[in-house]
């Protein structure tokens, strides 16, 4: 170590950073390395009872999962999850970031808390109510419906409904959180430039276009890429809402890693699906903020 | 809970791990056992059946496992195989009142492996069928027919009657209890050479879900799920559907749930078989009681067992959960002996089958369903479900192939 | 999304067009508050409804004679203080202990100069990105080595550091002025009595808003309780409630009790504390 003030500072330094990068080294970077080995081998129930029983198996878990027609469907239902989720889901909090927003308004700070609320709520809890707020018969939604004409829907029953159902609830639940990000970024557009839009003659519309989208192209970068990042990993709704039913049409990648890894304790096959996954965000994460590079 | 004995800083605390209702009510025996047994305390955790099995084997991998807990009996081939629990042979031996003897045979069965007892039933649980015996007579039928073709007969005269909005019997398309049933009553073994391969694509087991999907296909069953129908007790009451196959907890439910006036409506009858009555057998089900190997208490373990055995306590147990005792000398009282809806019971029971004695019995089982949906829901013809289903199970096998073999090789050192 | 498409050629007048356009939008704004509003509000309504009452049809929105039977049944038979007490137990303990770690480091990437600062910074931003469940499997084997299974602590320690809070701290600490903290070091102090006497005031509120986001996301946490607790003596409400959910999916009721009692204790939390809240995610978010 260098002496002096320098040497000291970096003495301090690496004392403070100590505890935190020994507890996330330890419980997180070790973990996933360690579940990159566990995915090359067939450790099971048998294994956990006496650890000779595993085997190291190279890419068996990975070919199998190949032809697993359950994890082509997890990685669908995700997709799917997260692709039509995703991009609501910023819509929405768009949305409802120039609505709190707008200058012609009061009560901002009001609206803004009940925007929010939902995302405070406890996901299990929420979860449990929408579960009776999408019952086929009794829940308030189909009631609401039905004022409106349309027919009873078996929301978490019928396999073409169970993940919309999810994706609406995802998005009421976290539209908030995007909401105040969108906020911020609107209010730290200049007003010049809407002056000079002004100026020039556009309308709202245009002045939305041509001031607003591009000013917050850093902030959709953010959004999009949390978003996504979050929705990819798609576990407790279906869990607590569907058990990733009806006929695996709500099993998510995480939910099946679960199933896998926890209920049945072929804990090899389960690390293998969770380093799919990482991929797959990994991936994702890359090919969204390239393609944004490129927009800009 | 209730207050401690007061010697329990120099006695033993037993942690007894139970499911469901079961739990709840258990725990209100304990005290009478502590009162016997001064110096041992009972604490009792319940959990739902949902998370039961995770949570045990959680518990196990954590070091952290019970002195005594309640398994389901198609558990316990899965908990022997990573040795979580204790060979009980000795403790039977040495026991005047836990005996093989004592209890329904097939029931007895599902505990041993290896011709070692490692569970000591509790209370059983069989499939038989309850049905609207007005809506039967109706259609002209006073009991439900022996033989399966008797059975489809009955009810497509009940369908006829009831007319196309309404059916002959409910079978819960995600459970795999019913396909189960079937296949064993065919004579499928499930799966063969010693659980080492799947059997579902074999003769006997297609002849059964052929004749299980048939159900579905001619409208004689509705294409539900357990969650598709909000409340069972109350369809059963409008008459949606005139059959169900299901366990005895339902008798008490039934006799909760349903209106007054339609108690006399209601009975219980045992499964009908392919070729007449001793051919329809029915699943040995239930509850047994096992003991860990990693307890330090297992002789106060093993008085609670001997307690819970009695047939006086078992028909307690009986009465506060609506479970039926496998103590076959608990079935002498009257309570259960002359009920007439428990009567279906006694004889289901003298024919039970055991799943197959594996590891892997559950996961296989969730496979049938997936299987059996698939098909039912139309997407999938039932051969290639069927071949599919083979191919998975066989995979799923495979470990317990490896270790068979080697085990096989050190043998034959 | 926009407000009026008004035509260029075509101008109503102002003062209408402007009176319009308020009162869309504060349509549109009681509108989302409503669908924002409404199953929490029916949540808390059927918990107080007689057993049956929430699944009658047509649906009701107000109990007709509201009991506190499911909240007795809740915290008597079902032991659901016990969960609550586990809950804040945990959320507490996570909460002080990760700000203390978490300011430390975050305070350390972002001030102090040291060898290597940037390839550390950048290996943990790389650990943003795997989720958390890759590390679930072998972290709970690795508890089991440690004996932690079904602890406290078990679910406590894996908490403790979060590189999200380590970066939100950062990006704060990064605005603390230079000549502040070298005219304590030319007074001879120590880097950790600067961290004391001067860092800490000056980053409070975002350590605020951290000490919220942390309580929040404990108390919410679900899926790795979920793995690590076996026994119920210890679950905390969310993995209790799920556990309840399957047990007891005919009574609704019971159910929005126990959904209340997880929920309102974090969604009161946020409403008195909202303001540090709110800003720390609206500070953290923008610039990246």
């Amino acid at each position: 170590m260098r002496r002096g003030p320098e040497g000291a500072q970096a003495r301090a330094a690496w004392y403070f950073l100590t505890p935190a990068l020994v507890l996330i080294g330890l419980f997180f970077f070790l973990p996933v390395g360690a579940s990159l080995l566990l995915s090359v081998t067939d450790f099971d129930i048998y294994a956990l009872g006496n650890s000779s029983l595993a085997r190291f198996v190279g890419l068996r878990n990975y070919s199998n999962l190949v032809h697993n027609p359950t994890f082509w469907t997890a990685i669908k239902n995700t997709f799917y999850f997260a692709l039509v989720g995703g991009p609501l889901t910023v819509a929405v909090s768009l949305g409802a970031a120039l609505l709190v927003n707008a200058r012609a308004i009061r009560l901002r700070g009001l609206f803004r808390t009940i925007y929010f609320t939902p995302f405070v709520t406890t996901l299990v809890a929420i979860a449990v109510v929408w579960r009776y707020l999408y019952h086929p018969r009794y829940g308030l939604l189909n009631y609401l419906l039905g004022h409106i004409g349309i027919g009873p829907i078996d929301w978490l029953g019928d396999p073409h409904w169970a993940m919309p159902a999810i994706i609406v609830m995802a998005i009421w639940k976290n539209f908030g959180y995007n909401m105040l990000i969108f906020i911020a970024g609107l209010q730290s557009i200049p007003e010049e430039l809407y002056e000079a839009a002004r100026i020039d003659g556009a309308g709202p519309l245009r002045r939305f276009r041509h001031v607003t989208i591009p000013q917050l192209a850093p902030t959709f970068l953010f959004v999009g890429v949390v978003t996504m990042i979050g929705y990819f990993q798609l576990f407790a709704e279906p869990y607590v809402m569907t058990g990733g039913g009806p006929l695996r049409a709500t099993t998510s990648l995480v939910l099946f890693m679960y199933e896998e890894g926890f209920r049945w304790w072929r804990m090899g096959v389960a690390a293998a699906i969770a380093f799919v996954l990482f991929g797959i965000i990994l991936l994702w994460t890359l090919l969204q903020m390239r393609l944004q590079r490129e927009r800009a | 809970m209730l207050a401690c004995h007061p010697n329990r800083d120099d006695g033993i605390t037993l942690r007894f791990w139970a499911m469901g209702a079961e739990g709840e009510q258990v725990a209100q025996m304990m005290p009478e056992f502590e009162h016997e047994n001064p110096g041992i305390h009972v604490r009792v955790q319940t959990m739902p059946w949902s998370a039961a099995h995770e949570k045990l084997l959680t518990s196990f991998v954590g070091e952290a496992t019970p002195d005594v807990a309640q398994l389901g009996n198609t558990w316990v081939p899965e908990f022997e195989a990573i040795h979580a629990l204790e060979p009980l042979e000795p403790y039977v031996a040495r026991s005047a009142t836990v005996k093989s003897e004592a209890f329904f045979r097939g029931i007895w069965d599902t505990n041993v492996i290896a011709d070692t007892a490692f569970g000591i039933p509790w209370y059983v649980d069989t499939r038989v069928i309850f049905y609207r015996r007005d809506l039967l007579a109706k259609a002209g039928y006073d009991s439900i027919p022996t033989t399966w073709a008797g059975w489809r007969a009955a009810m497509e005269a009940v369908k006829r009657q009831q007319g196309p909005s309404r059916y002959a019997i409910f079978l819960p398309t995600n459970e795999w209890a019913q396909p189960m049933i079937l296949g064993l009553q065919a004579g499928s073994p499930i799966l063969k050479d010693d659980g080492q391969y799947g059997a579902f694509s074999d003769s006997a087991f297609s002849r059964a879900f052929d004749f299980y999907l048939g159900l579905f296909r001619d409208g004689l069953a509705p294409v539900f799920g357990t969650n598709d129908v909000a409340n069972v007790y109350q369809e059963f009451g409008r008459g949606l559907f005139a059959m169900w196959i299901t366990g005895p907890w339902n008798v008490g439910e039934m006799t909760k749930r349903l209106p007054p006036e339609l108690q006399r409506a209601w009975a219980t009858s045992p499964l009908p078989g392919p070729t007449g009555a001793a051919s329809g057998v029915s699943l040995a089900g239930g509850s047994s009681i096992v003991l860990f190997r990693a307890s330090s208490h297992k002789a106060a373990a093993w008085k609670l067992v001997e307690y819970l055995s009695r047939p006086e306590q078992q028909l307690r147990f009986s009465r506060l959960t609506g479970d039926l005792p496998a103590s076959v000398a608990a079935w002498r009282d009257s309570s259960l002996s002359g009920d007439p809806h428990f009567r279906a019971f006694y004889t289901q029971l003298q024919r039970v089958t055991p799943l197959p004695k594996v590891a892997e019995v559950e996961i296989i089982s969730s496979k049938l369903i997936e299987a059996s949906e698939s098909v039912i829901r139309g997407h999938v013809p039932p051969e290639r479900a069927l071949a599919s289903l083979d191919r998975d199970v066989n995979q799923i096998l495979e470990k317990r192939r490896w270790i068979l073999s080697r085990n096989a090789q050190v043998t034959a050192r | 999304m926009s407000i009026t498409a008004a035509e260029p050629s075509v101008r109503p007048h102002p003062a209408t067009s402007a009176a319009l356009a308020r009162a869309l939008l504060y349509g549109l704004l009681i509108g989302g508050a409503i669908v924002a509003l409404l199953p929490t509000l029916w949540m808390i309504s059927a918990s107080f409804m007689a057993t049956g009452e929430a699944n009658s049809y047509p649906p009701h929105f107000v109990p007709h004679a509201p009991t506190l039977d499911h909240y007795r049944a809740l915290f008597g038979r079902l032991s659901l203080g016990r969960y609550l007490a586990n809950s804040a137990f945990i959320a507490i303990v996570v909460t002080v202990l990760s700000l203390a770690v978490n300011s430390l480091a975050g305070y350390a990437l972002a001030k102090l100069r040291f060898k290597g600062r940037d390839r550390l910074f950048r290996a943990l931003a790389l650990g943003l990105v795997i989720p958390v469940q890759v590390s679930m499997l072998p972290l709970f084997l690795l508890m089991k080595s440690l004996h932690l299974v079904n602890t406290y602590w078990g679910v406590i320690i894996p908490g403790m550091a979060s590189i999200f809070g380590i970066f939100l701290i950062r990006q704060y600490a990064l605005s603390i002025p230079e000549d502040l903290l070298d005219a304590a070091r030319v007074d001879g102090a120590s880097e950790l009595r600067i961290y004391r006497s001067v860092v800490l005031p000056v980053i409070a509120p975002i350590l605020a808003t951290l000490a919220i986001w942390t309580f929040l996301a404990t108390w919410n946490d679900f899926m790795w309780p979920l793995i690590i607790l076996s026994d119920d003596r210890r679950f905390t409400l969310p993995v209790a409630l799920a556990a309840l959910s399957g047990e007891h999916v005919q009574d609704t009721e019971l159910m929005m009790a126990g959904s209340v009692v997880t929920v309102l204790p974090v969604l009161f939390a946020f409403l008195v504390l909202q303001r540090y809240y709110v800003a720390g995610i609206m500070l953290g978010s923008v610039k990246e």
